[in-house]
């Protein structure tokens, strides 16, 4: 496919390499924050071609691993209900809950749809006046402005039988408590192409400055994450930080306007729980007071939940690059994606599932 | 889940001004998506699309550049070698 198969090209890649292991001469850490760059760094075993001073780290941005457990809870219990249609992207039907999974519901009777887009809900609230239909939103910022899309539709229809079960994060709260965090050992980032899409990189700008940090706006195919890393040690090795841009063809600097602008009408930033880190100030987006009528929390009286984490699970440890999944005892044994403890085991952009999908047998 | 991926535009339909709409090809597949956030589309374009929305216009022009900017360091460094 255009756009694709030419950032997959051998000898580009072989290009990259070379121009890499000219710049490096000394070691360095670098974060890919998004969790589908992890997936593309297993898959092509980017790390094992890349010299061995540089040491590729993995970051939270998965959405379905940091939802928190008490909010898959709620999407179960709502699942579960009579009138309740509960629809999903697919990704979240098998994250363990305290107890149990949405598939599971499912299985036992729960009306849960798995939909393509939030805009495909709309269209199963009108067919099913009378009964709730209710979208578990999650997802970064590339995700949110789909969702208000969503409500907004839902709004201008005067639809009473939608509403949204909302955990929305969002990744600049993320990168600031890695970067403040006493085992912080990340002298480099690989922002996430897609969410600097929508959001344009002006947000990174300041974190850059701050930290002293070089941040690199980076895409997905193999060429794109190491010309990426290609520009993250360019600025190291030249004592340089800043913020770059190694995927132009889908960011601009500004972002998709249009689609700020919606996020700014639907949503107002909030705190929230991300699974295994805990609570980030102004990381995630809730309805704004116009579109509060939407909120499934609210509507069903959800907030009653107490959640169980596992405790042999060491996501939180894995979101913040802290720990490998191959350094976790449970990992491929107690934990796998037929039996996961913990959500990045089952997610597609999960760091678990990567390792367990292309490098069990080297781990 | 925050991965987009670049489709053909096939056509478009802008009936509703609020919900501009394209069919568009990824592949073999065919999608609905919404464009409504980017200007200036016509049939033939790539768009880059995640759940339905087209987040942005692929840039072919950057596209391009970029491609050629690392086919010319290949060329550059196997000079050198020689």
């Amino acid at each position: 496919m255009k756009y694709i198969d030419e950032y997959r090209d051998k000898q580009l890649v072989e290009i990259l390499i070379r121009q890499i292991r000219d710049e490096v001469t000394r070691k360095w850490t670098i974060m890919e924050i998004c969790g589908g760059q992890t997936h593309a760094i297993m898959k092509y075993s980017l790390q094992d071609l890349l010299p061995e001073e540089i040491s590729l780290i993995h970051g939270p941005g998965c959405p379905v691993c940091v939802t928190p457990v008490e909010i898959i809870d709620q999407a179960v219990e709502l699942g579960g209900k009579p009138n309740v249609i509960l629809t999903s992207f697919g990704d979240m039907m098998r994250v363990p809950g305290s107890h149990t999974d949405l598939l599971s519901v499912r299985a036992k009777g729960g009306d849960i749809r798995i939909v393509y887009s939030p805009l495909d809900v709309i269209d199963i609230a009108l067919s099913n006046p009378e009964r709730e239909v209710v979208f578990f939103a999650v997802g970064f910022e590339t995700t949110a402005p789909a969702v208000a899309l969503a409500i907004r539709q839902a709004h201008k229809k005067n639809l009473a039988n939608f509403s949204v079960l909302i955990s929305h994060v969002l990744v600049p709260p993320a990168i600031e408590v890695l970067l403040t965090s006493a085992d912080m050992r990340i002298e480099g980032f690989l922002a996430a192409g897609h969410v600097c899409t929508v959001m344009g990189t002006h947000e990174y700008i300041p974190l850059s400055e701050r930290y002293k940090i070089p941040i690199v706006v980076t895409g997905f195919e193999p060429v794109d994450i190491l010309l990426g890393i290609q520009k993250t040690i360019n600025m190291l090795e030249n004592d340089r930080y800043g913020v770059e841009n190694a995927y132009p063809r889908s960011v601009k600097p500004e972002g998709n306007i249009a689609a700020q602008d919606l996020l700014q009408e639907v949503f107002v930033s909030c705190d929230r729980k991300w699974r295994g880190i805990g609570v980030i100030p102004g990381s995630g987006f809730t309805l704004a007071d116009d579109y509060i009528r939407f909120d499934a929390g609210k509507r069903f009286k959800l907030h009653h939940i107490v959640a169980e984490e596992s405790e042999r699970c060491i996501s939180g440890k894995i979101l913040t690059g802290q720990k490998r999944p191959s350094d976790c005892p449970a990992f491929g044994a107690e934990c796998t994606p037929e039996k996961p403890l913990g959500a990045p085991m089952v997610s597609s952009e999960g760091a678990c599932s990567a390792y367990y999908r292309y490098h069990l047998r080297m781990c | 889940m925050c991965l987009a991926v670049p489709g053909k535009i096939i056509s478009i339909d802008d009936t509703d001004p609020d919900m501009k709409m394209a069919r568009v090809r990824f592949g073999e597949a065919i999608r609905n998506i919404c464009i409504q956030w980017v200007d200036d589309l016509k049939t033939g374009d790539y768009i880059m699309a995640h759940v339905g929305t087209a987040l942005s216009k692929v840039d072919e022009e950057d596209a391009e550049f970029t491609l050629d900017a690392l086919r010319l360091m290949g060329e550059i460094d196997l000079s050198t070698d020689s």
